[in-house]
Formats: structure tokens, sequence, C-alpha cells
């Protein structure tokens, strides 16, 4: 049999370490060379007690149990068997069928249990076997340092040498310095590449606008039916989107922006900042429904408290001080919509938001 | 080998069988019989800790099998289209034909369900199974030289495999994976100066637009993989050319492995370790449903369920961005700079750059430049056990923190309270981890010690002669023992002036940093300690032994 130079032997051999002299000669070398550090070598180590007996299996000794788990292992494969049958006889009798909910569930069960079976009966057939029936007595294998001997490193040293002196990139420093300059330019176009990911826009002012304009009416989210003022009810709050919104191309991108919550409060309750006085038409106010954390919706009214809670975050908002946040990681209030009235009495915008909507970005306040 | 020296093998070699000349056959034209000789009988350790790098590769085969079947089926396309399929309250619904088709793959499609299930479970499987092998590395001390390289090509495979996570959790465009990705976006127009831009081009135009699912899946079944596949192939490479580390034991050394060789038994264990692996990923994704987006319906930037949870290896990150404190934030000039967001960021970055590099710190403090083949145990490294428990408690304190609406809803307790609870924690809970953990590591290296030197108490009380009760210390074989006292010894490094009689500021850091690791140390028992003590222990124990036989024989 042919030796790797690695020598592997069982521990009660004699420890041949074929193709080099001596497993000790390897080891005294290797830690001579390597700097312990902050290590400290003792000479006064315990020692090596060297390697235990071995205990044999009960397999080992004795043949009934070594001709039981020959069987138990034969058994598992055959289980295994079963399994991928049962599988198959699973697919075919319980399809799915039509307006069924149950008839998914149950071929989901039943497949993924013939495979499971299929699949455990192999795996746990092969460890049993190598558990019980393979010899199972610890083989030793010698390492070597990591590091290429010294004759390779050498040789590697002197590819690199040669490399340089046939080539004259050491030398001829002008070549190599153009080169240097050419390799590093090459990949700037295909960075540039990249700007056509999105269209030629600016993002920013994108970001600054949504669909409200003056006069959009504010209508239910998801119908799309206008809201009149008389049907907002103290202590309501509603989901908004403005109206036309469902007949745009880009319904969901203005929808990320424009997403409103409409709730109702006595209008003593309100405190409202000087300039936002025609912001609320007898109490009914309007939010923009992105929290200015990382855009989740702030869909939880607390009717109680006036609160509003980000479900994502647990950023609160309080309606009563124009959505001042009052506590988690958002930073800024949400902004309000200015609303009124139109003459048939349906709410409708003043304006777009006064400012941008959903989280922070750097341009913000450009 | 000759006939006559093994009968049986001699024969098959001069018969020719079908193997025979096939295996000739194929060496003929690769030689591949060398491979076959280095490898066929390399010899890995056995130890149950081991297997939890094997349940990430076969976690990630499966991946690969299954997500391969979903491929035929999934359509990466926002497009919009009606629901027509078998599921009745989404019927006539608007949704985008990527959540369209993983209905289909789920509700029409025979074995659908159970593909994207165990590819599912499989994935969650994966992650951890990554996490528990790095903490088992980490504690082991198996990332030392020279292992630090792939301690960091390890690392890599993490952060991929999250990465494929989160791409592939996108991809039905539920409402769901939608708000994680409205998320996402939130976070990346949170990045000083460039993220609107990023924001912008990675959704191809405003949120959500049309071209990120495409996109996603591109990463998901292309990008990610190839360099997953390549980094995965780089760090098996080097468990071969660096073998496997051991834990010490009677007759392992630094210079040898000892275990079982790879064929037969570790090709035996470890295939049907894969067949178990595999199969127990089945039967979860047999019995219990995982990701039911047709609950959650398709993406809408409006609605919103309380109590959403993100898959639990993204828990650290959202948890971070809960525990932000109170309106973080502030202008440059005209621009925004947006802590609130950021600073979870930069402190979630900071961490894992700290686990990416932790090898090379504790090298630079240690100076050690030896090659370390025995895995540590945990308690006969104080400090880096320490700094571990302290990792994990921060790591755990974010991830509890991803659920603190939860929290509060099942425990009755009010969400202010559990975030600011978790935000102190976050802060105290490391040190004190940190402290306890250094404190448990010494007391079990001291018990380990009086042990080793004095044997373990056998509750049998004797009397001797001269009236005086003792208890019989039982002592450990020679076995036994090497266990508890083979363990490397450290102490700080001592600060030397140069040869220039001057004293470097990287020299005074390394040197503090030294004695912050090993100031507290348990030395290992020494074999004249080991002699002292059992030449009086054996003693007394030999003659209690004699006075209770001779007692007995009355």
């Amino acid at each position: 049999m042919a030796q790797h130079d690695d020598g592997v032997t069982t521990p009660e051999g004699d420890a041949v370490h074929e193709g080099t002299p001596t497993g000790t000669a390897l080891q005294v070398s290797s830690a001579a060379e390597s700097d312990p550090g902050a290590g400290v070598v003792h000479s006064d180590r315990v020692v090596n007690p060297g390697f235990p007996p071995h205990n044999p299996r009960q397999t080992d000794l004795d043949p009934v149990k070594d001709r039981r788990a020959e069987k138990q292992v034969a058994f598992l494969f055959f289980l295994s068997i079963v399994g991928s049958i049962l599988a198959l006889a699973a697919y075919i009798a319980f399809p799915i069928l039509p307006n069924d909910f149950g008839s998914i569930r149950t071929n989901n069960l039943l497949l993924g249990l013939g495979i499971t079976l299929g699949l455990l009966g192999i795996g746990l057939g092969a460890v049993h076997w190598a558990k019980q029936l393979m010899r199972e007595d610890e083989s030793v294998e010698m390492r070597h340092g990591t590091r290429g001997t010294e004759a390779t490193r050498e040789k590697a040293v002197e590819v690199f040498t040669l490399g340089n002196e046939e080539s004259g990139i050491g030398r001829r420093t002008l070549i190599r310095n153009s080169l240097i300059g050419a390799l590093v330019l090459t990949p700037v176009p295909a960075v540039a590449l990249f700007r056509g990911l999105a269209p030629d826009a600016d993002p920013v002012k994108l970001m600054q606008h949504t669909m409200w304009k003056a006069g959009t009416r504010l209508t239910h989210d998801p119908t799309g039916v206008p809201i009149k003022a008389s049907d907002v009810t103290l202590g309501s709050a509603f989901h908004v989107i403005p109206e036309g919104l469902l007949q745009r191309e880009d319904m969901l991108e203005q929808k990320a922006k424009a997403a409103v919550l409409v709730m109702r409060l006595q209008p003593q309750d309100l405190h409202v900042t000087k300039g936002r006085e025609t912001w609320n038409y007898n109490g009914i106010i309007a939010y923009s429904k992105i929290c200015t954390h990382v855009g989740c919706p702030v869909a939880l009214y607390e009717q109680q408290t006036h609160h509003l809670l980000c479900p994502c975050h647990q950023s609160e908002f309080d309606i009563t001080h124009e959505a001042k946040v009052i506590f988690g990681p958002a930073r800024r209030p949400l902004p309000q919509l200015p609303i009124t009235v139109d003459s048939e009495g349906y709410l409708i915008a003043r304006s777009d938001f006064r400012e941008p909507v959903g989280p922070d970005f750097w341009e913000r306040e450009v | 080998m000759t006939a006559a020296e093994s009968p049986r093998g001699g024969a098959v070699v001069k018969r020719r069988t079908a193997t025979g000349s096939a295996a000739n056959w194929i060496d003929e034209r690769t030689s591949i019989s060398g491979l076959v000789k280095e490898l066929g009988r390399k010899i890995f350790p056995d130890h149950w800790s081991f297997m939890l790098g094997e349940v990430a590769l076969y976690s990630f085969i499966v991946i690969l099998l299954t997500g391969t079947f979903l491929t035929f089926f999934f359509q990466a396309s926002m497009a919009e289209v009606t629901y027509d399929g078998t599921y009745l309250p989404l019927k006539g619904i608007d949704m985008s034909a990527a959540m369209n088709s993983t209905l289909h793959i789920s509700f029409d499609i025979r074995g659908g369900l159970l593909m994207r299930q165990i590819h599912h479970w499989a994935a969650l499987l994966f992650v951890a199974s990554i996490g528990l092998h790095m903490l088992r590395i980490f504690f082991t001390g198996a990332f030392r030289k020279p292992r630090e390289l792939n301690w960091f090509i390890g690392f890599i495979l993490f952060v991929l495999a999250m990465a494929e996570g989160f791409t592939g959790y996108s991809l039905p465009d539920d409402l769901l994976s939608g708000n994680g990705l409205r998320i996402i976006d939130g976070l990346v127009k949170g990045i000083p100066v460039i993220g609107t831009w990023i924001s912008y081009l990675l959704f191809g135009g405003e949120f959500p637009g049309t071209a990120i699912v495409g996109r996603l899946y591109t990463l998901h079944i292309l990008l990610l993989p190839a360099i997953l596949v390549a980094a995965l192939g780089v760090h098996l490479v080097l468990l071969v050319i660096n073998k496997h580390t051991q834990f010490a034991g009677p007759g392992k050394t630094n210079d040898n492995v000892v275990g079982v060789p790879i064929m037969p038994v570790f090709a035996a264990k470890a295939g049907g370790f894969f067949f178990i692996v595999f199969g127990v990923i089945t039967l979860m994704a047999s019995l219990f449903t995982i990701n039911p987006i047709w609950l959650y319906g398709p993406y809408d930037p409006s609605p919103i369920s309380a109590g959403t949870q993100p898959d639990w290896y993204i828990g650290f990150a959202d948890g971070a961005l809960r525990l932000v404190p109170h309106g973080l934030g502030f202008l440059i000039g005209p621009f925004t700079f947006s802590l609130n967001v950021f600073l979870p960021v930069v402190v979630l970055g900071l961490f894992i750059v700290i686990v990416a590099i932790y090898p090379f710190i504790e090298g630079w403090v240690t100076g050690d430049k030896r090659e370390h083949h025995i895995a540590d145990r945990p308690r006969n490294a104080p400090t880096r056990t320490a700094i571990g428990a302290a990792g994990v408690t921060f790591y755990a304190v974010l991830w509890a923190a991803a659920s603190s609406d939860l929290i509060a809803t099942h425990f009755g307790l009010s969400i202010e309270g559990v975030i600011t609870s978790l935000q102190i924690l976050l802060i105290l809970g490391p040190i004190i981890a940190y402290l306890v953990t250094k404190r448990v590591c010494l007391a079990l290296q001291k018990k380990d010690r009086e042990i080793a030197l004095h044997g373990y108490e056998s509750g049998r009380i004797v009397r001797l002669p001269g009236g005086e009760y003792i208890e019989v210390h039982e002592q450990l074989s020679d076995y036994e023992r090497w266990r508890l006292v083979s363990f490397e010894d450290y102490k700080p490094v001592m600060l030397r002036p140069d040869a220039n009689g001057r004293i470097s500021v990287g020299q005074r850091a390394r040197a503090r940093f030294s004695n912050w690791f090993f100031e507290d140390r348990i030395q290992p028992v020494s074999q004249t300690e080991l002699e002292a003590a059992h030449g009086h222990g054996h003693a007394a124990i030999e003659a209690a032994d004699s006075h209770a036989a001779v007692e007995g024989g009355h």
C-alpha cells in the first residue's frame, strides 16, 4: 500500500512516520521557530499519558449483538425504501382538489412524511452502521507546520524573482506605473453604467412632493370613495388615500407617500401652532401615515389617549400636539396635511404636505 | 500490498471487476488515484460540537436542491396580475406576478408547498447552524493560528447567508416582506450623503417601484450563491489543509490528529448525517407552516399588521432600530444627519467588524506565533470566554428588542417600560455577563486544579486507628486527569525597552491589553505538584483503606 507521508497509524501501532524521520523532530523544529508571545512554556508540564486502552463494543465481543446490529441497519435502509414508495403513493393518491384547502394540507403532510422516512432511514442506518459495525478504534495522523518547507519557499521566491527579471516589471517603472493607472481606471465606466438602474430624474425632487394638491378629495383606503366631513364622527379614524390614486399607473409609489390618517377630536383638545389654524376642519385632522423613522405605516390609533403607534419600531406620536414624537426612535412629527371641505361637504386637501413625508434623507431640508 | 498479504484484496485487483475497470478508466484520464490516496484515509477528530458546521453545509445543500425546484415556477416580476388560483380568500385581488406565482407554487403544484417550506426551514436552520458553529469556534479558540483566515471566510459566509435569507424572504412580494423592504429603504435613506441615491438606484426609482423583486432575485439565485459557493469551497479546502482541531485528550497532542478516517467511518457518519439533517428539515416542513404569505396578502404600502416579526436572523438589526434613544439626529448646514437611523447601522457595523477581526486582535494581544490545534475548553481562556459571553448578551438583547411589542403584550407590560429596560440591559447586560463569566471560568479552573491534585470526594468516611475521621478522596486515572491539566498558560507580556531604550505606544497598548487578558490566571498543574500531592494523598488513602479493610475483616 502506497504511503502518504502523513503515515497513518493506529494508536497501538508504533507510530511509524514515513517520509519524515520522526514526529518529535518535526515538533521541536516548529516549536523552536515560533514565538510564544504571552504564552508560557513550562518545562514541568504534566506528561501526556498516551492513548488509553481500547474498549471494545458489545458488537465486537458478542456475535449475536453484531448480527442484531446488522439487521437493524438493514431494517432502517428498508424503512427508507418504504418511505420513498409511500411518498410516491401519497403524491398520486392525494392530489390537490379544486376549492378544497384541506387537500393541500393532506398532500403536504403525507408527501412530506414519506420523504422524511425515506431520508431518515438512510441517515440513521448509515450512522448506526458506522457506530456499531465499522472499525471504530481511533487512528492517528501527524500534523505538519502549515507553512511550506524552506526549500519550497525558496523555490517560490525564485519564481517571483525570475518573473520580475524576465518581465522587468520592477525595473521598467514607466510601464509598471502606466499599467497600474490603466487598471485603476478600467472599472470606472462599469460604475457609471449603474446610473441606468433608475430613471433620469432627481430623487430629491420626487421625494419632496406627493399627489396631494389643493382641492384633491380625501377618499377611503382602499375603495377610493370620497369622505364627507359629516361622516367623520368624533373619535373615529380613517385610512385615507387621495382621489384618483387608484387610476394611477404608479399607484404603489404614490400610495407609499400619500397615505394619510384622518381623525376627529374635540377642537379644544387640539394644540394648534401658529400658521396651522386653518389646517384642520372642526377638529378633523389629517396626518401622513408614513412613519418618519423608517417608513412603516403608522396604523395603530389609540382612541382614548389620541396617540398613534408605529407597529414596526414603536414610535409614538401625540395627535393632540400635532403628531409630536413622545416615545420611540422617530425624530420628527408626522407631517400634517392641511384640509378643509369643498362646496359639497367632502373633505379636500388645501395643498400638498408642506414638508417631505416619510423617513429622513440627507437632502431633506435642501 | 500483495495477494499473499491480503488474499481478498489481491484477488479483487487481479480479477477485472466492473468497478475496477471503471476506476481504471477514470484514473487513466484524471489521475484521481492520487487524490484518493491523499484524502481517502484522512483523519477527522470526533466531537458532537464539530457537527454544527456540518449542519450548516447540509442545510445549504438542501437549500440548493429545493431552491432549484422553486426557480422552475417562480416569476420574479412585479407586473400586476389578478389572482385566480385555488386560495379563495385572495381570488380576484390584484397582486404582483411574484406573489401570484408563489401562491401558485403553494396551492396548485403538488409538493410545491412542501418544497417552499423545506426551503424556508432549511434557510432558517442554515443561518442558525452557522451562528452556533461560529460560537463553537470562538469559545474553543479554534480561530487561532493557522485558522484566522478561515474564521474570516466563515464570517463572510455568515453575512452571505443572512443576505441570502433576506433577499429570499423579500421575493414573494407579500405584505410582511414588503414592509421589511420598506424598512430597508428607510435605513438606506438614512445613510449620510449617498443614502438618497442608493435607495433610488436600488429600487429603480421611488419605493417600491417595479424593479426590486427582479433585482433581488438575481442577487438571490446568481450573485450571492456564486460567491457563497466559492467562499465555501475555500473554507473547506483550508479545513483540509489546516486539518481539524481536536479537544485535549490522552494521546492527543498539538502535532497529531486523532480520529476516524474519511473512508469509511467518517464518510458513513457524515453522509448519514446529511440524510438526517435533510430528513429533520423535511419533517418540520411537513408538520409546521412557515411564512404563510397567503395570510398576509400582497404588498400595499398602507396596511400593516401589529406584532410582525422578521425572520429570526434579522431580529438583531430590527431590535437595534427599536432601541435608539429618543430624538437623535441633527442638521449639518442644510443637510439632515439622521442619527436615529444611522447610529444602529454604525453600532451593528462595529459589532460585526469586531467579530470578523477578533482572531487578529487576540493574536496581537498574545503575540503568540505558534500554531494551535488543540481546542481550548472555554474555562481555560477566561477573558476570551467572558468577551464572548458579553457579545452573546449584546446580541441577545438586540434580538429580544425585535419582539419588544410582543413581550409587552404577552406579559402585560407597557411598551415604554420594555424598551427602556432593554436599553439599560443593552449597556449593563454585557458588562455583567463579562464579569460573571470570567469569575465562573476562574472558579471552574480552580475546581479542575483541585480535582487533578487531590481527586474528588467519594463520600466515604473512615476512622483511622487514632480515632480521626477522614473522607476518602478518589483519584482520577491518568487519562481522566490529562483533560484537566493540559491547557496553554499565558501571562501578561512584560514592557521591555527596545534597542534604543524606548518603549513604543504600540507596546504599551499591547502590555495593557495582555494584562487585561491574563492578569487573573490559574496555572496548569505541573508534574512536580502532581507528584507531591499524590505522594501525600496516596499514602493517606492507602493507610485508610488498609485500616478499613482490617476493620471490615473483624
